[in-house]
């Protein structure tokens, strides 16, 4: 086990992790320098477009250090984003240590410091590792003080070097074997073995990523998912190279990958223990967590024949993707669909890009919202995730919507404006802590609906990058909520209605008024465009008609080419949504819900 | 009904700044072009039935000499078969029509001169990068009466940059004032590989405003209809029905017509073709006994749909009703349209109104 290094690299945005990962993936030579592509660990053209990264990816890095002496290094690349929090943790737990990468340029921001935070919760080695020293702006004598003063940090210890060219990386390597702990556990006990991951091969089925903590795994043992108990009798074993490597057995302290006849993603649970069916581990590991939606939102094909088609990708999707919940959903407005639930907005709207991008879907997306619960009039108490289904209004007793407890960290000189922020999003006993000198964290209750209403985008904008936010769920709150209703000409389009609370349904309506105004083309016919509760207009907005458009000459020359025009824009109305006479294009439908702050 | 013949004669005096069609500013590549013409014709020869129109369009015909425009004219009726009333157009420029000139083009069996006059301002016409002045367009038409030509049409160009409505109307009457038998109002387009297009993307020159548009269009509209003109298409008008310009009404019409010379089209009622845009390559081509042809299209049933509404929406002839599917969101659009005003429904055919004709390129989305 002594030639075992688990570790992880953790770095606010664009510090360059992707390309030190790259760097250390080819000076240990695993990959051939013509077979590589950057950002080798991102496999989907979503998170090399992004620069995020989505799913936990691992592999395992032969090294041989100064001594000659052999290493297996196993790099775990963790999500990115606030709504995998939960993904981030697990894969932090599988490891012994983490470079903490730091732009020489940029110095320590707030996704360093959260994640610094992290990684201390896991009790891991950390080695600061300032990227970028190649820069003409690089200061590298500040970014050491940084990593003193606000993480606390031995800079002494950090490692320069620039991913980019090549410079340092033989260091980091030594660093890693030299600083991180081998991991530890006994190889002959009950197998436990930490799921960090997992996903979903056409030809094997469900690959289960692992990091093993105690015993041994191998092919034809009988393994059981502790927290549901389901028994798989193990096909393969093996270590993530830049592909699969079977392996006879995996044991305490390594990290590859289990295939066991899983059908889909499903089946398993991120965090969950897996151990021996016939020798179980007398309790599971520590941190396990279901995870369950927060945000839902109904999908809907734009051509409502596509629906079957719609279903069958929903269904391929959900095989590598077990966050995601989806049933069966309709609409006056948009027809036949599914209602589906999130993790939060980032979650939806990678869902919807991939179905769009590699199921070739055209797919609209309805409001997100979260799940409210009212009290009624007959003492009954629902629960209710779509605007179609909001009761009786005359019948309801109370209102009640899911509050979270935010936690934000920002630069002290943003307290304002994130102050002004979360006041603004209806956030309630606010608390303090200084964990540095000239750093804040802020909690507040909020409202999870304001929230997810772009609440992640606004603060970025007002921290100018440095807030870093995370949260958790806490309870059912009291509130006075009422249905928003948007028309188009007169016509009440029901994917579009939002529950709101009260205080907010106008400057909501004013907003989604705008918005459509903006999304929604000119047609032959003026459009008006309504907000109302009940049938109480309280914000309205006009699209004018088109006056002129026509051509001036038509002869035989362009006539094909006027055809062309005409077929691509037939192409195009596919990707609309007809609600009465009023063509809606997809964009419009996600644009209500955005503010102008990012636009 | 009989199909037209069109022979593009790609040559100018000068390049005009907003013009799109394939000519050069030279008379160099004349002998070329016309060996290739010749050879072409005998290429169709019997190929299409006995044709009832032929337009000589460009460029500038009239920029050819006397003896080219002869010889071509006597090829063409050597080896295709017209009908004795065919509708004859030559497209003319101002400034080529002398005494001589027009004499014999009615020589020659035309029967119909379209004359690119654009403007009577002489502001316009030298934005407009015209080689010639109001007053010789002037001149040009009272020669053409007075060699009895008794069917002119008039082109004219609208919706300059800061151009004033009273300035357009002017250049309309004056027009009028000739009592032409056709009159074709173009609104000004900016388009790509123009001098024009070019100054548009560098943001140096705008498209007239949506407003603007409008106002110049429902104003000539106006006046030529009170003065008794048919408005026929979007961008003509014709003083009788006789006068509407059979040749281009075989464009909108789906009636084949077949063109000759680089950059040409072609329909036969199913397929399509166009002739390389190019001089060199449309002679060397039919000098080695190839058709000249760049591309070519076989029209599906659902294409020649898109076409007839996208053609029938400019036409006062409309759209017959069966190229709208009867499902009910086309017909809620249709319905919509004729309370807009966009359309009336008359005999199984949705015919635009002025209106309409404003927006003739949006209504065929409704039903495609």
């Amino acid at each position: 086990m002594d030639h075992i290094r688990n570790f992880s690299i953790i770095a606010h945005i664009d510090h360059g992790k992707s390309t030190l990962a790259d760097r250390l993936i080819q000076a240990t030579g695993l990959v051939e320098d013509r077979d590589f592509r950057d950002q080798i660990l991102d496999t989907m053209d979503i998170e090399r477009e992004r620069g995020i990264t989505i799913k936990s990816q691992a592999v395992t890095l032969p090294y041989v250090d100064k001594k000659g002496r052999s290493f297996e290094l196993n790099l775990i690349d963790t999500p990115g984003h606030v709504d995998f929090s939960y993904e981030v943790s697990r894969a932090l737990a599988s490891c012994e240590g983490v470079l903490l990468l730091v732009d020489a340029a940029q110095g320590v921001e707030a996704q360093t410091v959260a994640n610094a935070y992290a990684a201390m919760e896991h009790d891991l080695e950390i080695i600061p590792v300032i990227n970028k020293i190649d820069l003409p702006s690089a200061d590298i004598e500040r970014v050491k003080e940084e990593i003193e003063i606000d993480l606390g940090l031995d800079s002494d210890q950090a490692i320069l070097c620039s991913a980019k060219e090549g410079i340092g990386i033989e260091d980091v390597l030594e660093a890693i074997v030299k600083e991180i702990p081998p991991p530890s556990g006994a190889t002959d006990g009950p197998l436990q073995a930490l799921i960090f991951d997992a996903h979903y091969d056409p030809f094997r089925g469900t690959i289960v990523s692992c990091r093993l903590f105690a015993g041994t795994v191998r092919a034809g043992d009988r393994i059981r998912l502790m927290h549901n108990r389901a028994v798989y009798k193990v096909e393969e074993v093996g270590l993530f190279r830049l592909n699969r490597e079977p392996k006879k057995d995996l044991s305490a302290g390594e990290v590859g990958y289990i295939i066991s006849g899983i059908k889909t993603v499903s089946d398993v649970r991120i965090g969950d223990t897996i151990t021996l069916d016939n020798d179980p581990a007398p309790v599971p590991l520590p941190g396990f967590k279901e995870v369950k939606p927060v945000v839902f939102a109904s999908i809907y094909p734009v051509a409502s024949d596509d629906y079957r088609s719609l279903a069958d990708s929903l269904e391929k999707y959900k095989l590598n993707d077990a966050a995601l919940v989806f049933q069966k959903d309709s609409s006056a407005a948009l027809g036949l669909g599914f209602r589906c639930g999130f993790l939060g907005l980032l979650h939806l709207e990678i869902v919807q890009e991939r179905l769009e991008r590699e199921y070739d879907q055209s797919i609209i997306m309805t409001s997100p919202t979260v799940q409210y619960r009212f009290v009624l009039s007959n003492g009954e108490e629902v629960t209710v995730d779509n605007p179609v289904y909001y009761p009786d209004p005359t019948a309801i007793v109370k209102g009640m919507e899911p509050y979270i407890r935010a936690s934000i960290m920002i630069p002290e000189r943003y307290m304002g404006a994130v102050m002004d922020l979360c006041l603004e999003r209806r956030g309630v006993n606010a608390q303090f802590n200084y964990p540095t000198p000239g750093r804040i964290e802020i909690r507040f209750d909020m409202p999870l609906a304001d929230v997810i209403y772009d609440f992640y985008d606004s603060l970025k904008t007002v921290t100018q990058g440095y807030g870093s936010f995370d949260y958790e769920l806490l309870d059912y709150r009291e509130s006075d909520l009422v249905k928003l209703d948007i028309l188009l000409n007169g016509e009440r389009v029901d994917a579009l209605s939002q529950i709101v609370f009260r205080e907010s349904a106008r400057p909501r309506a004013l907003h989604a008024c705008e918005k459509l105004k903006e999304e929604i083309p000119r047609h032959m016919f003026k459009i008006a465009v309504q907000g109302a509760i009940g049938g109480m207009v309280i914000a309205r907005s006009t699209i004018s008609p088109f006056r002129k458009d026509v051509t001036a000459k038509c002869y035989g020359g362009d006539i094909t080419r006027k055809r062309k025009l005409l077929e691509k824009q037939k192409k195009g109305k596919k990707r609309m949504k007809m609600v009465g006479s009023v063509a809606i294009p997809q964009s419009a439908f996600v644009a209500v819900l955005k503010t102008d702050k990012d636009s | 009904m009989s199909p037209g013949l069109y022979v593009h004669v790609p040559f100018c005096r000068s390049k005009c700044p907003y013009c799109a069609f394939y000519s050069v500013p030279s008379a160099a590549p004349v002998p070329i072009w016309f060996e290739g013409i010749q050879k072409e014709v005998l290429l169709y020869k019997g190929r299409f039935d006995r044709f009832d129109s032929l337009y000589l369009g460009g460029g500038t015909p009239t920029f050819l000499d006397n003896r080219t425009l002869s010889g071509l004219v006597d090829h063409l009726f050597t080896h295709f078969d017209f009908a004795a009333d065919t509708e004859f157009t030559i497209e003319a420029n101002p400034c080529d029509l002398s005494g001589e000139k027009v004499r014999l083009l009615k020589d020659l069996g035309c029967n119909r001169i379209n004359l690119g006059v654009q403007s009577f301002n002489e502001d316009t016409l030298s934005f407009l990068g015209r080689g010639h002045t109001g007053e010789e367009a002037r001149e040009a038409l009272t020669r053409l009466r007075s060699v009895g030509f008794d069917n002119v049409g008039v082109d004219l160009i609208y919706g300059l940059p800061g151009q004033a409505l009273e300035e357009w109307l002017e250049t309309l009457r004056c027009a009028l004032s000739f009592q032409p038998e056709h009159i074709s109002c173009y609104e000004l387009t900016l388009e790509k590989g123009t001098a024009f297009g070019t100054l548009r993307e560098k943001g140096n020159i705008r498209p007239m405003n949506e407003e603007d548009g409008r106002s110049c269009f429902l104003a000539a509209s106006r006046l030529l209809r009170g003065a008794g003109y048919i408005h026929y298409e979007v961008s003509n008008y014709a003083r009788t029905e006789a006068h509407c310009s059979r040749h281009n009404c075989k464009y909108w019409e789906h009636v084949p017509y077949l063109g000759l010379g680089p950059s040409a089209h072609s329909f036969d009622g199913k397929d399509r073709w166009w002739n390389v845009r190019s001089i060199r390559r449309y002679a060397g081509l039919l000098n080695t006994g190839l058709p000249p042809v760049e591309g070519r299209e076989t029209l599906t049933e659902e294409q020649m749909r898109l076409e007839s509404l996208a053609l029938g929406f400019r036409t006062r002839q409309g759209v017959d009703l069966r190229f709208i599917a009867p499902d009910a969101q086309s017909m809620a659009a249709l319905s919509r349209m004729e309370e807009a005003g966009l359309v009336n429904i008359l005999d199984g055919r949705v015919i635009p109104t002025e209106e309409g004709f404003l927006v003739a390129d949006q209504l065929p989305l409704y039903f495609s």
